[in-house]
This record gives structure tokens, C-alpha cells and sequence, in this order.
């Protein structure tokens, strides 16, 4: 593992001061494309994803329809302005190939997709600035588009990443802990059904260490979750207001 | 690129679904094995001479075969001390009925990212002895192959792939008026750490029966799946690949892929040891 260019852990604290247990500040908006039947924007610091649902509409290609459930398309994908260095090339990586297959199948348990047959739902999540934790905000703002289309939905699905850094567990990786840190772990799961939908790894874990993250990652869903809730409330209070007046 | 759910390409018959279930309810498979059961592996290294180093793993009817290629390139900018890693994954033609002609789709990217980040940070090879003079560093390309698929590729593929790093023979660098490049005639070991060999497994989940080694119609009923990759003591790479799991199932999961970890590194151990 490369040296960091700075301390990542220092008086208990990290490089950009939070403590190991803290999220950094976390903003979401629902309904932030008129366009779209659904929409989210999540940003866990510098971290913004946008996602935007259209569905379930008639499932295309016709031979991949399903007589009994919907099916769902995902794409993952990073504006080339998006990164701290080069720009990045707008075509598809096998990075985010693998994160668009991985974020359809941590969405799908959540999706009631036998309400849906014969139709397909698609998700599309860009990601316009990336500081580490793209996955797991793009995973919150999924979730949150396909609440604000209406889908059935078992449970919202909130993703949050823990890491190790220096030994200690930590929450919300940002882009500097995700390159130097020892290890990474991206986690998507849902707060009342208390399921985990998205888990990816990597680095040396012992068992307890790996244990511990997962229970700090929980704590982190559950804080997005409450933020995530009232988002998806106040689109729906203001445009109360606007009918009723106050 | 977008990732569509790929139900409508794979099925397998409901009446041979709901067979599947009902058995493994009572502790069963299909096959006769116990949930805990790993199908026979059958590894063997040097299997194809052109290769700089090659394996090929039998894990039931699932057949693989890893060839490596050792290549001279540049470092990656943010590792200039370190020799490169390359895993790519092609599930043939010939592997199953569902699989078609084309460049690598999602499951096969899949399969190779997560062979590869087993790999890539347990020290199982040693990439700090892999630069060679003049800011060029030694590229393993390693390829994995899957002939014929009967589930549980990931696994099968990661023996293959470690084997086959064991296996492997570094070219001599030469130098000459054109600059440096590499001379077959002359090779040595890649050197390896056989006691962190990465090994990966994977359990399936059926209703409440969790399952190592799934075979190709278990793939298609199961209701979760998830990969870890060990390195000694250590879970080095981890990647849910279907569904969900509880807390509990979650912990379950990870004791069960323990068990298969002693299992598949003594087979690897009695090849590569």
C-alpha cells in the first residue's frame, strides 16, 4: 500500500478532521429532473451522484421480457470532468461495468419487480464529482429515484462505505482514504428489512475487523436513512403547499 | 453499457427449480452432496507450453484454464515500484448454452475484476520485485478461460489463476541498441508466497440452506450469493454477486467459506506447495 501524502489518522481524527465514526456532510434532493418519472441527488461530501428512473415502461429488447416480473436496467457511469486528475474517458470502463451489474443487483431485492411484468425499469446514475464512495451514493440516489417514480419498493436500499485506515475502522471513505488506505468496503443495505444488498471488499481483514465495519456501516445507513426519508417527504409536503397553500 | 437483469437469458424450468428447493430443505442437492460439500478438484499446472505460465482446474465439470503472458510495460503512475497486474476473463462459446459470441459481458468483467483483487494486495506475488531498469516494470497478463461452465466460476477461475502464477517462468531482460526487451531463452521463477495464496469462495443461498460450490442449475435458483477471498487469516476481497443476506446469514456465510478455504487450499497446496 502506497504512503499517503498526509496522516490519514491523527489524534484520533482523520485527514479532513471528521471522526473515524462520521459521515461527511450529506445532502440529498428528490425530484431534481423534471423529466424522469423519479430522481435523487445524493452527495456525501464532494461526492455527487445524480440518478434519474423511467419506468417501468415496455421492456426493450422484446426478447428479454419476462411474462411474469419486470426487469430492471442500471448504468453506472462517471462524467469525464468528474476526477481529480485526468479526465477520465467517457466510455465505459470495466470498472464501471462491473459497479452498474453490482448496483442493479444490490437495487433488485428492494424492487417489487413482480408488479411489473412484461415492463422494464431503468436506472441511470452519473456521477458528476468523485471523491471516493461513488458506488454507495449512487446506490442511495437510485433507491431514492425509484421511491420518487412510484416503484413498488420493499425498502429503501442506502448505501455507505467503511474502511480501514491505520488499523482503525472508518466511515465514508473519502478519495484520499479510498487510494491509501488499507481497505474498502462498500455497503448497500436496508434499514427496516435490516438486509445487506451490496457488499464488495477489498484489502486485509481480519474477521472481528470486518465484523466491526459492518456494524459501523449500519450506523451509517441508518443516519443516510433519516436524511433520505425527509428528502422524499419534503418534495411531496412542498408540492402539498403549493396545492393547499399553507 | 448498461447492466440488464439477465433472467430472460438463463432459466431453468420452475418444476426443476421447486425440485432444487425441496431437497435442499432437507440438507440434500440434486447432485447427492451436503450443502458443505465441494465437488472433486482436479488442478494441473504447465498444461500449455506457449504460455510464460499456465493451470487448468476441474471443480466438478466447471473447467478452466489460466494462461499467463509476461509482458514489459510501464508501471502504473500511482505504483511506479511495482510490476503490473493484468486478469482478463473470457467465458467461451462452448461453456454453456446461454453464453454468446462477443466481447467479455458484465459477469465475465465481474469474474475477472474479483480474481484479480484477490491477487492484487495479499502478497501472494511479490510486485516490488517485478521493475526492471529504465522505468519499465514486468506486465503479467493473465487470461482466464472457461471452457466449459458448470457453476462456481469465480473459484474455479482463482485456483486457475494463482496456479498458473506459480507456474509461471519470468523472461530474462535484454538489452540491445533498440532498448530492452525480453529473452524467452532465459527464465527464472516468478517468484511467489505459496502460504498467502489467495483462495476464493462462494456460497449460495436457497431458501434458509446456505451452500458452497454451486453447480450451474443451482446458480439458477439460488436467492443469494456471495464471494470471499482469503489470504492466511485475512478476508482479502469480498463481492455479493446475487440477492441478499441477513446479518446472521451474512456471519453464517463467512464460517461456511472458511470451512471451504481448508478444503480448496490443500488441493492447491498439493500442486503449487
Amino acid at each position: 500500500m502506497k504512503k499517503s501524502p498526509v496522516p490519514l489518522l491523527q489524534n484520533g481524527l482523520r485527514a479532513d478532521g471528521r471522526a473515524p465514526d462520521q459521515m461527511r456532510e450529506v445532502n440529498i434532493a428528490v425530484g431534481v429532473v423534471s423529466n424522469a418519472d423519479g430522481s435523487a441527488v445524493v452527495s456525501y461530501g464532494l461526492t455527487t451522484a445524480v440518478a434519474a428512473v423511467y419506468g417501468p415502461r415496455e421492456a426493450h429488447p422484446r426478447h428479454l421480457a419476462l411474462p411474469d416480473r419486470g426487469i430492471m436496467r442500471v448504468r453506472y457511469h462517471m462524467a469525464p470532468f468528474s476526477t481529480k486528475d485526468e479526465r477520465k474517458s467517457p466510455t465505459p470502463s470495466r470498472r464501471e461495468i462491473e459497479i452498474s451489474k453490482v448496483l442493479r443487483e444490490a437495487l433488485e431485492p428492494a424492487v417489487v419487480l413482480e408488479q411489473y411484468p412484461r415492463s422494464r425499469i431503468d436506472v441511470f446514475i452519473e456521477i458528476l464529482q468523485a471523491d471516493g464512495s461513488t458506488r454507495v451514493a449512487s446506490l442511495t440516489a437510485a433507491s431514492l429515484a425509484l421511491a420518487d417514480a412510484g416503484i413498488y419498493m420493499r425498502d429503501l436500499v442506502i448505501g455507505v462505505s467503511v474502511g480501514l485506515v491505520e488499523n482503525t475502522v472508518v466511515l465514508d471513505l473519502n478519495g484520499l482514504e479510498d487510494q491509501y488506505g488499507e481497505g474498502d468496503l462498500p455497503v448497500g443495505y436496508m434499514p427496516n428489512l435490516k438486509r445487506y444488498t451490496l457488499l464488495q471488499l477489498d484489502g486485509a481483514w481480519t474477521r472481528d475487523k470486518f465484523l466491526e465495519a459492518i456494524g459501523l456501516a449500519v450506523k451509517g445507513a441508518e443516519y443516510v436513512y433519516q436524511k433520505a426519508r425527509d428528502a422524499l417527504k419534503n418534495k411531496y409536503m412542498s408540492i402539498a403547499e403549493e396545492i393547499y397553500g399553507r | 453499457m448498461a447492466s440488464i437483469s439477465p433472467y430472460g437469458k438463463r432459466f431453468i424450468s420452475y418444476l426443476r427449480r421447486e425440485q432444487i428447493k425441496r431437497l435442499i430443505s432437507t440438507k440434500y442437492r440434486v447432485d447427492g452432496r451436503g450443502p458443505e460439500q465441494i465437488r472433486d478438484v482436479d488442478i494441473k499446472i504447465g498444461v500449455v507450453k506457449t504460455a510464460d505460465g499456465s493451470a487448468e482446474v476441474r471443480l466438478g465439470k466447471t473447467h478452466v484454464v489460466a494462461g499467463v503472458k509476461v509482458g514489459l510495460g510501464q508501471p502504473f503512475p500511482d505504483a511506479p515500484d511495482e510490476g503490473v497486474l493484468v486478469v482478463s476473463a473470457e467465458v467461451l462459446p462452448h461453456a454453456s448454452p446461454y453464453t454468446e459470441v462477443g466481447p467479455p459481458d458484465e459477469s465475465a468483467i465481474e469474474l475477472a475484476r474479483v480474481v484479480d483483487r484477490g491477487i492484487r494486495h495479499c502478497g501472494y506475488v511479490d510486485f516490488k520485485k517485478l521493475v526492471v531498469e529504465g522505468g519499465k516494470a514486468y506486465v503479467l497478463w493473465v487470461d482466464l478461460y472457461v471452457i466449459n461452465d458448470d457453476g462456481n466460476l469465480i473459484d474455479a477461475a482463482n485456483l486457475a489463476a494463482v496456479a498458473a502464477l506459480k507456474n509461471t517462468q519470468l523472461p530474462a531482460v535484454a538489452k540491445d541498441e533498440t532498448g530492452i526487451r525480453l529473452d524467452r531463452n532465459n527464465k527464472s521463477p516468478l517468484p511467489v508466497e505459496v502460504s498467502k495464496a489467495p483462495v476464493a469462495v462462494s456460497v449460495g443461498k436457497i431458501g434458509n440452506v446456505l451452500l458452497l460450490d454451486p453447480t450451474f442449475e443451482e446458480e439458477l435458483s439460488l436467492e443469494g450469493r456471495i464471494t470471499f477471498t482469503f489470504s492466511e487469516d485475512k478476508i482479502v476481497a469480498a463481492q455479493k454477486t446475487l440477492g441478499y443476506f441477513t446479518q446472521a446469514e451474512l456471519e453464517t456465510a463467512l464460517s461456511l467459506a472458511l470451512k471451504g478455504r481448508d478444503r480448496l487450499f490443500e488441493a492447491l497446496k498439493s500442486v503449487i506447495g
